[in-house]
């Protein structure tokens, strides 16, 4: 049971936020993973998650929202189901990523940040994603796809747009 | 999920449980897991830091301060909680070792974290990973429930006494938070922006208190430094610079991959004969040797050891261990302007040399790769840099500045004939047209 009344989130994730707050030292250390599981959850930081989680914080929605503005993880927009994120950092860079992210965007008919019209595919360009010794390298949502190749590309959508592709949060 | 790669000449220290299966809590202590953190319990505080200042070992994150120093200056008595902060939130484009710790070693993190909380006289350990390594965090959770479960965390740990607790999170993307004060700031549900030092954390650092922060791999060092001894150690590296350390080599290599050499270790010789050479036996053309912030090498400046001290005197760093090696397609334009272009992107904007110098950087560079520059551009973007280094809170500025300005000195040439190529009508191509075409 949660301790706030009307809670937009599930009942584990609300029991989730409701231990979360109290294990820091400060309530408020527990803002930005409660904006990333709050995200994974609704799909994204709409008003109500922001004005929640700052009623369980103790904190002024602007607060929240300056914090919100400041992580290139988090948006206010949602995305597709499956959040393909392209690194084209150096090391991916060298080793085809650019091509990676051309032929995503030629795929999925869309391009940076924008989500196809069935709601299945969103696209980013992102910065280092830590796979520099597998490069070229991309996340959908947090799965790390490496050693990329146009057809495995393909593949890996396919199986997302099946149904069969990891879906963790 | 990123493979593992071998090389004879690897010293396996903290990559010696890799790959065997030691995210299991019972395979980790079967292979000596957990030894380490109940010898540091016995023999108390002054051995753990005596033991560690013998190791040689230097920060991995990147600035190599010596670690053994840092715990020691964490004040006795305070009258605040004191605390230690793991860093994992590798972002330095180039830099992928931690990913790999994390992957295979989870429970190597954990133990380095309490060792770090007895010496310093902690109950309280963080491990903060990067926003994107949520499936990191995963194994990390999952490990640290285990140890609770075991009796090694908590209340009493060991049965000793001792208490000791561990929380985990990550970030939620931005590179910025790497830099420890942005860390601590960011832990506190902060926008991710750099404090003003001093006073430093050991002695004001997380909520206040004394807070030891270190890097991942630095931490996962200690119980290994613990078990082997601090002079065993520190003899696998050079002077001043002890140990091994993870490279991660990426880039145009035959085999790239997360390696572990002794410090000192030949550049050249870790190019050429443990990542396999450059791909395609194509010729190299440079080399950013410590994630992307360090200044290049060129192909003739590379033999060179893989230390602290070496790599200053070379005029570079060792940074984060993340080689790239770029091959003689190369156009160092395109790769200066996607180096400052990813600066400027994660610039917090809270310096004003850092967030206006990163964006005009960027815009002369576009202006220049586009096919609209002028030979003052160059001038131009050396001068910025320059302005840039040593003015800023943080070292983002300066990582910003030194790859720049290596690119500009040692391949002016290369500007200038990029932007006379251009008036001429030359058609210029492209890495991505030239590696990407292969794929």
């Amino acid at each position: 049971m949660s301790t706030v009344a009307n809670t937009i989130f599930s009942p584990e994730l609300a029991a989730r936020f409701d231990h979360l707050v109290t294990i820091y030292p400060l309530r408020r250390s527990a803002l930005v993973p409660m904006l990333l599981y709050a995200q994974d959850e609704v799909g994204y930081i709409s008003d109500a998650v922001v004005a929640e989680i700052a009623q369980r914080i103790g904190l002024l929605e602007l607060d929240v929202r300056n914090v919100l503005s400041y992580y290139s993880m988090l948006r206010t927009k949602p995305a597709g189901k499956y959040n393909v994120q392209v690194c084209t950092n150096i090391s991916c860079m060298l080793r085809g990523g650019y091509e990676i992210l051309d032929h995503c965007k030629s795929k999925l008919g869309i391009g940076h940040k924008q989500v196809t019209p069935d709601g299945a595919f969103s696209l980013e360009e992102v910065e280092c994603i830590g796979a520099c010794c597998w490069a070229p390298a991309m996340q959908v949502n947090y799965d790390f796809h490496d050693n990329l190749t146009t057809i495995k590309v393909d593949e890996i959508l396919e199986n997302y747009r099946a149904g069969q592709g990891k879906d963790i949060k | 999920m990123p493979t593992l790669v071998g090389h004879p000449d690897e010293v396996k220290v903290i990559s010696r449980r890799f790959g065997m299966g030691a995210a299991n809590i019972d395979k980790y202590i079967e292979l000596d897991g957990y030894k380490a953190v109940q010898q540091a319990i016995a023999e108390g505080p002054e051995w753990i830091i005596n033991t560690m200042k013998a190791s040689g070992l230097r920060g991995r994150g990147g600035a190599g301060f010596p670690t053994g120093l840092k715990w020691s200056f964490v004040p006795k008595q305070s009258e605040k909680p004191k605390y230690v902060l793991v860093n994992g939130d590798e972002s330095e484009p180039g830099t992928c070792k931690d990913h790999v710790l994390f992957l295979h070693d989870p429970h190597a993190v954990i133990e380095g974290t309490m060792i770090a909380g007895l010496a310093i006289g902690s109950k309280l350990g963080f491990i903060y990973l990067r926003g994107e390594y949520r499936y990191l965090l995963k194994i990390v959770e999952k490990a640290v429930a285990d140890a609770y479960a075991r009796g090694f965390l908590g209340k009493n740990i060991f049965g000793t006494g001792v208490d000791f607790d561990i929380i985990t999170q990550t970030g939620a993307g931005a590179y910025e938070v790497g830099e420890e004060s942005a860390l601590m700031e960011s832990l506190e549900g902060k926008r991710g922006v750099p404090r003003i030092k001093p006073p430093f954390p050991a002695v004001v650092g997380l909520y206040g208190g004394p807070t030891v922060i270190n890097n991942a791999e630095t931490i996962a060092n200690a119980p290994h430094i613990l078990l082997m001894g601090g002079e065993a150690y520190a003899k696998l590296g050079t002077e001043r610079n002890g140990g091994t350390r993870l490279f991660g080599i990426s880039g145009h290599v035959e085999r790239p991959g997360v390696y572990e050499l002794p410090m000192g270790y030949n550049l050249k010789k870790a190019i050429y004969e443990v990542a396999g050479g450059i791909k395609d036996g194509k010729n190299l053309k440079a080399v950013v040797p410590g994630g992307s912030s360090c200044p290049v090498l060129t192909a003739d400046e590379i033999d060179v050891g893989l230390d602290f001290d070496q790599m200053a005197k070379a005029g570079t760093m060792l940074g984060s261990g993340g080689i790239v090696v770029l091959d003689e397609t190369v156009s160092i334009v395109e790769f200066a302007l996607r180096t400052i272009a990813f600066y400027q992107h994660e610039s917090c904007g809270w310096c004003i040399p850092c967030r206006e110098g990163t964006d005009w950087i960027k815009k002369t560079l576009t202006r220049v790769y586009e096919g609209g520059g002028s030979k003052k551009d160059v001038d131009n973007v050396q001068y910025l840099a320059e302005n840039m280094m040593g003015r800023t809170f943080c070292p983002l500025g300066d990582a910003a500045a030194m790859p720049t300005l290596g690119f500009v000195k040692k391949f002016r040439k290369e500007f200038e004939d990029y932007i006379e190529g251009h008036k001429a009508g030359t058609p210029l191509i492209t890495v991505q047209q030239l590696v990407g075409a292969g794929h």
